[in-house]
């Protein structure tokens, strides 16, 4: 019985939300001569309408660089980002669709990339996310798995790292970072165990802004392994990849 | 008697709430004029910014078809992927496949000789992957008229098979089918490429898979 009522209610809360949402939509005004919209959105899809100046627009979503759009007559489509530069908002004031560009950039907050490389001869691949707390320091998570021909090594690490210039486009950072990892000898070898060290590293590279979200990013790490053999190991790893911030 | 009142109860549970949104939104029309008494009638526009433009550039789903494991015959796959829309044009791409292989032509004529274990057919991969939408345009499906977009797409990761990982590259040929702006049907042909010494010499093999898969946008 209880859960019934609540269900009712929450029903209710939640129909009322969608009710209250759908109705809610940005509204602009043309001021180019007109602007076009697209079927789909990408510039590849025909143009199958134009608004003309003066009219009043409604924002229903956005797709990477489209929005898509309703007329006052109810017709849907997308328009570039470009076009939307030039509308107004209801008050008469220029409406502002900002851009990602080099600014976005040197004011990230956080990056997620994929990088590839050579981990001792091994081939790796690297997932990180990164968040920055300024703009010149930056806390990051990876994985990486690096799968060589005798093993293969599963890598998870934290580090800090610093971006002593972060307004250069092309911005060098150095890191310390710890982490674990797990070392599977292959199958087809003779009889060998799984095992577990820690290790610490060193890295040295730098992040290259392309344009739009993209990041280039080259790195070189320098580990130790803490083994419980008698010697630590040391392996050097060279990568590159791409990123995207937010 | 009791679970009368119930009912009733809860049927006036349900209507309740509208009634009270039907008076208030009526009532806030017409302005009560007292006399003498002139009211500037103050707007209050909810300020609405571009943060809160729903974006949509995340997509997500399932996949199942089959794929053909070098010496091992073709195996049903199944598998999840969640793609991120960077432009119109690249995409990013995550996706996890499972299958099994069956035996090879060489197990099944000698009899009971089994090259690899159960445990050791399992076949699982990942990968990430750089999407390009080639071909952006409208498909017909009679005389309607849907979007869809022919990409290529390929990338780096790792299958595990007969318990070993192996460094694997994939490319492939895509067609994304969008019948609304949330929904897609992808049909995909990717070849997964790596390097096996499960049979003795290393060699280069080629995995081809050609999977059918439904997609949410978000």
């Amino acid at each position: 019985m209880r859960i019934i009522l609540l269900s009712v209610l929450f029903l209710h809360a939640f129909t009322g939300n969608l009710a209250w949402a759908k109705g809610d939509y940005l509204k602009v005004i043309v001021a180019d001569p007109f602007i076009e919209m697209h079927s789909g959105p990408a510039s590849g899809y025909p143009v199958f309408h134009i608004v003309e100046r003066g009219e009043k627009i409604e924002v229903l979503k956005k797709k990477t660089d489209w929005f898509k759009i309703r007329t006052r007559k109810g017709i849907e489509g997308w328009v570039h980002h470009n076009e939307m530069l030039q509308t107004l908002t209801l008050d008469g004031k220029k409406a502002i669709f900002p851009d990602t560009t080099i600014e976005g950039f040197r004011n990230r907050t956080w990056e997620i990339g994929l990088q590839s490389g050579d981990f001792e001869g091994a081939a790796s691949i690297t997932l990180y996310g990164s968040y920055y707390f300024t703009p010149t320091l930056s806390t990051e998570i990876s994985v990486s798995q690096a799968i060589g021909n005798f093993s293969s090594n599963l890598l998870a690490s934290v580090r800090l790292s610093a971006h002593p210039f972060p307004e250069w486009r092309i911005s060098p950072f150095f890191a310390l970072g710890v982490g674990i990892i797990d070392t599977s000898p292959k199958g087809t070898l003779v009889q060998t165990v799984d095992r577990q060290d820690t290790l610490s590293h060193v890295s040295i590279g730098t992040d290259i802004y392309l344009t739009k979200r993209f990041i280039l990013r080259l790195e070189y790490n320098n580990f130790k392994v803490f083994t419980s053999r008698n010697d630590n190991e040391e392996v050097q790893e060279w990568k590159a990849g791409f990123a995207v911030f937010f | 008697m009791e679970s009368r009142f119930r009912s009733l109860f809860l049927i006036s549970l349900i209507f309740l709430p509208a009634a009270l949104y039907l008076p208030a939104t009526q009532a806030a029309d017409p302005v009560e004029l007292k006399s003498g008494q002139i009211i500037q009638p103050e707007l209050k526009r909810r300020k609405i910014t571009l943060a809160d433009i729903d974006t949509e550039d995340y997509e997500i789903g399932a996949f199942a078809g089959a794929l053909s494991i070098e010496d091992f015959g073709v195996n049903s796959v199944f598998g999840a992927r969640i793609a991120y829309h960077i432009t119109e044009n690249i995409f990013a791409e995550f996706s996890l496949g499972s299958s099994k292989a069956s035996k090879t032509s060489f197990e099944l004529l000698s009899g009971g000789l089994q090259l690899l274990t159960d445990d050791e057919r399992d076949f699982t991969y990942y990968n990430i992957s750089v999407g390009y939408n080639l071909l952006a345009g409208e498909s017909f499906f009679g005389s309607r008229a849907y979007n869809s977009d022919l990409y290529i797409i390929g990338g780096i990761g790792n299958t595990n098979f007969a318990d070993n990982d192996h460094f694997t590259w994939n490319i492939g040929v895509g067609f994304r089918f969008v019948p609304k702006d949330w929904f897609a049907i992808h049909i995909d042909v990717r070849d997964h490429v790596f390097k096996s010494e499960l049979l003795g010499s290393s060699k280069l093999t080629h995995n081809l898979e050609l999977t059918t898969g439904i997609t949410f946008f978000f």
